[in-house]
């Protein structure tokens, strides 16, 4: 793959509910086969950053192109090409709770390969299941008889069913203890790695930007004040960023990620 | 395509190759042409071009179960190869699923112990509602006035329109039938007894009931059913408050209150549309219409439509609220249990609707 190529392009992007103003005049690059950090205060619109991007949203002005594809405008069955090669964690996993985990990971196999016979496809979903982590017996589970972190597991292997080179995680260790949001993220930079995924992470949680990100992406004043690797946004002189990586908070995850180096 | 690793296996048959793109769409035909290469099976990758997790499953999957060979494959692909075998763990898909003799034997059980469930509980919950109203009534300070207000206004008020039109219109409909049939004979005189008894006996009661129950009752049942998915009881709970004074009580009450009130004005709405009705149709003057129904309705026709309101409301508010704080789980269940108070709610009134027919018939309220 060509890394250091755009993946994903948002030029002069606009969102507005109403009076309420999200974003003006937002750029953000997203290369291929990186790890983004999209970090910002609560309501800077990191949510509705994500969903200008995969079309849930339809911005007031601005282009999005996604895959060298511009997402604006298009019609349903124009974006269903890339909606194939991307998949997405949303924040409460988003699992449909009339399926199963197996016929949930199916879903998206089924819509666009109807043809894959139905042994096939448990076997798929049975591996995308192992690939996202989840126990042996969670095939048949409900998502309501799942723990919070096993429905993030399934909402990922979801997410992975039609091996997308592009996935989008929507605050994906919020809620889950510590030891398990520190395995979900070795979980992600480890499929990462193998499959060749371009991550696009919107978190809170410092040491998940600490741990996988290759590049962290800052929002506030309604853009992207900054986009860069941890140690760059360090070096600026913007006081949201200083007191977000300076904090406690930001100095325990930067002296516990600096122990890993270590070790 | 690379000839030196297609060279033929031990058996002799030619290897299978693969060329292009070795991914989840073609998935289904290379998995059917795979099947069909005889045993012993080399698989020549040099031509593969693209592959994804779906293919090297595939590719996999023949050489776990058949013992294939593999040939030229790229670094990609083997790594890919060895990814899906990493995954390779007995993840269980479908629930195990009993025969069917069994599985239906086990359901009838299932929907027996269901029920005498939901029975108790029923009646656990009709007790802790009148512990409710007991720790209410010694502590008055506890009452929650606006809360009961409100429940009117929702309950009752606003269900005056839908209640009153429905009535009226039935009202108009007993008229007509009654006026055909009783034509035959020359008695549509008679129409405005039946119109006068059956209303203010039964239909005016009974059908406010069904649409206070489809109204109100699922309403109590989502409402309550939602709160505690997104965990409010608990955390009223935890507070100190009681839900069942908070939330019950409130819905109690003012069904029991506001469905006399409201019975009482469909069976004026229906005599409106009945009377309407045989004026136009029969050209029985309003006057003689309401001396008429002075005269034929008993007073104990009144009471017997009154005295049942507030024990289906009662019913209702029950059976909605009950079924609202059995949610647990996801908003699925929401659904369901509204749908199953509405069930229940009309099914408890039509039976109990029955039984103060016997009971109203043996002392004497004919």
């Amino acid at each position: 793959m060509k890394d250091g190529q755009s993946i994903i392009e948002v030029r002069g992007l606009s969102n507005r509910f109403g009076e309420q103003v999200i974003h003006e005049d937002l750029d953000l690059t997203v290369r291929r086969g990186e790890i983004l950090g999209v970090v910002g205060g609560s309501g800077t619109g990191k949510s509705v950053l994500m969903r200008s991007i995969i079309g849930l949203q339809t911005p007031a002005e601005g282009e999005v192109h996604v895959l060298g594809e511009n997402m604006v405008g298009k019609t349903e069955d124009e974006a269903k090409n890339i909606r194939r090669r991307w998949g997405i964690l949303f924040q409460n996993g988003a699992l449909f709770s009339t399926l199963t985990v197996a016929e949930n990971v199916e879903v998206p196999i089924r819509e666009y390969f109807p043809y894959i016979r139905p042994p096939l496809l448990d076997e798929i979903a049975s591996y995308k299941i192992a690939m996202g982590g989840l126990p042996a017996d969670a095939g048949p589970k409900y998502p309501s008889e799942l723990s919070g972190g096993m429905v993030k597991r399934a909402g990922l292997a979801r997410a992975l069913a039609l091996d997308p080179e592009l996935l989008f995680l929507d605050e994906p260790t919020a809620g889950l203890d510590p030891i398990s949001a520190a395995a979900f993220d070795e979980l992600i930079l480890s499929l990462q790695q193998r499959l060749d995924l371009t991550v696009f992470l919107i978190t809170h949680d410092l040491d998940t930007l600490y741990a996988i990100c290759d590049r962290v992406a800052v929002l506030a004043d309604r853009k992207v004040i900054a986009v860069g690797t941890i140690p760059e946004l360090l070096a600026l002189d913007h006081p949201w960023i200083q007191e977000y990586f300076n904090g406690p908070r930001g100095r325990a995850a930067a002296d516990t990620s600096k122990e890993h180096a270590q070790a | 395509m690379v000839a030196a690793s297609a060279a033929p296996a031990e058996g002799g048959n030619p290897p299978f190759r693969i060329r292009g793109a070795l991914t989840i769409t073609r998935a289904a035909s290379i998995q059917r042409e795979i099947d069909a290469e005889a045993d012993p099976l080399l698989i020549d990758l040099s031509g593969v071009e693209r592959m994804d997790t779906v293919g090297a499953w595939l590719v996999y999957r023949a050489m776990r179960d058949r013992g294939a060979k593999l040939a030229g494959a790229s670094p990609e692909s083997q790594s890919l190869l060895d990814q899906v075998a990493e995954f390779d763990k007995p993840v269980q898909v479908r629930p195990e699923e009993p025969a069917t003799f069994l599985r239906m034997i086990g359901e009838i059980g299932e929907w027996i112990a269901e029920s005498g469930r939901t029975i108790v509980g029923l009646l656990g919950f009709f007790g802790a509602t009148l512990v409710g109203m007991a720790n209410v009534i010694s502590h008055p300070k506890r009452f929650r006035l606006n809360a009961v207000v409100q429940r009117f206004d929702v309950v009752g008020v606003r269900a005056l329109g839908i209640i009153g039109l429905m009535s009226f219109l039935i009202g108009i409909v007993i008229a007509q039938q009654g006026a055909v049939q009783l034509q035959q004979f020359g008695a549509e005189i008679y129409t405005i007894n039946l119109i006068g008894r059956i209303t203010v006996r039964e239909l005016g009661t009974l059908m406010t009931a069904i649409m206070v129950a489809g109204r109100s009752g699922s309403a109590f049942a989502a409402q309550l059913g939602t709160m505690k998915i997104t965990e409010e009881i608990d955390a009223m709970r935890t507070i100190g408050v009681s839900p069942i004074e908070a939330l019950v009580i409130p819905r109690l009450i003012a069904a029991v209150v506001m469905m006399p009130l409201l019975a009482f004005w469909a069976m004026l709405m229906s005599l409106l549309g009945g009377g309407i009705f045989v004026w136009l149709s029969l050209g029985i003057p309003p006057l003689t219409y309401v001396q008429r129904l002075g005269e034929v309705i008993p007073a104990t026709d009144l009471w017997v439509g009154l005295i049942k309101a507030p024990v289906f409301g009662f019913i209702i508010a029950l059976a909605g609220c009950f079924q609202g704080m059995q949610v647990k789980g996801d908003s699925e269940e929401v659904g369901l249990r509204t749908t199953l108070a509405v069930v229940q709610s009309i099914f408890l009134v039509i039976v109990l609707d029955s039984v103060f027919a016997v009971f109203f018939g043996s002392v004497g309220w004919i």
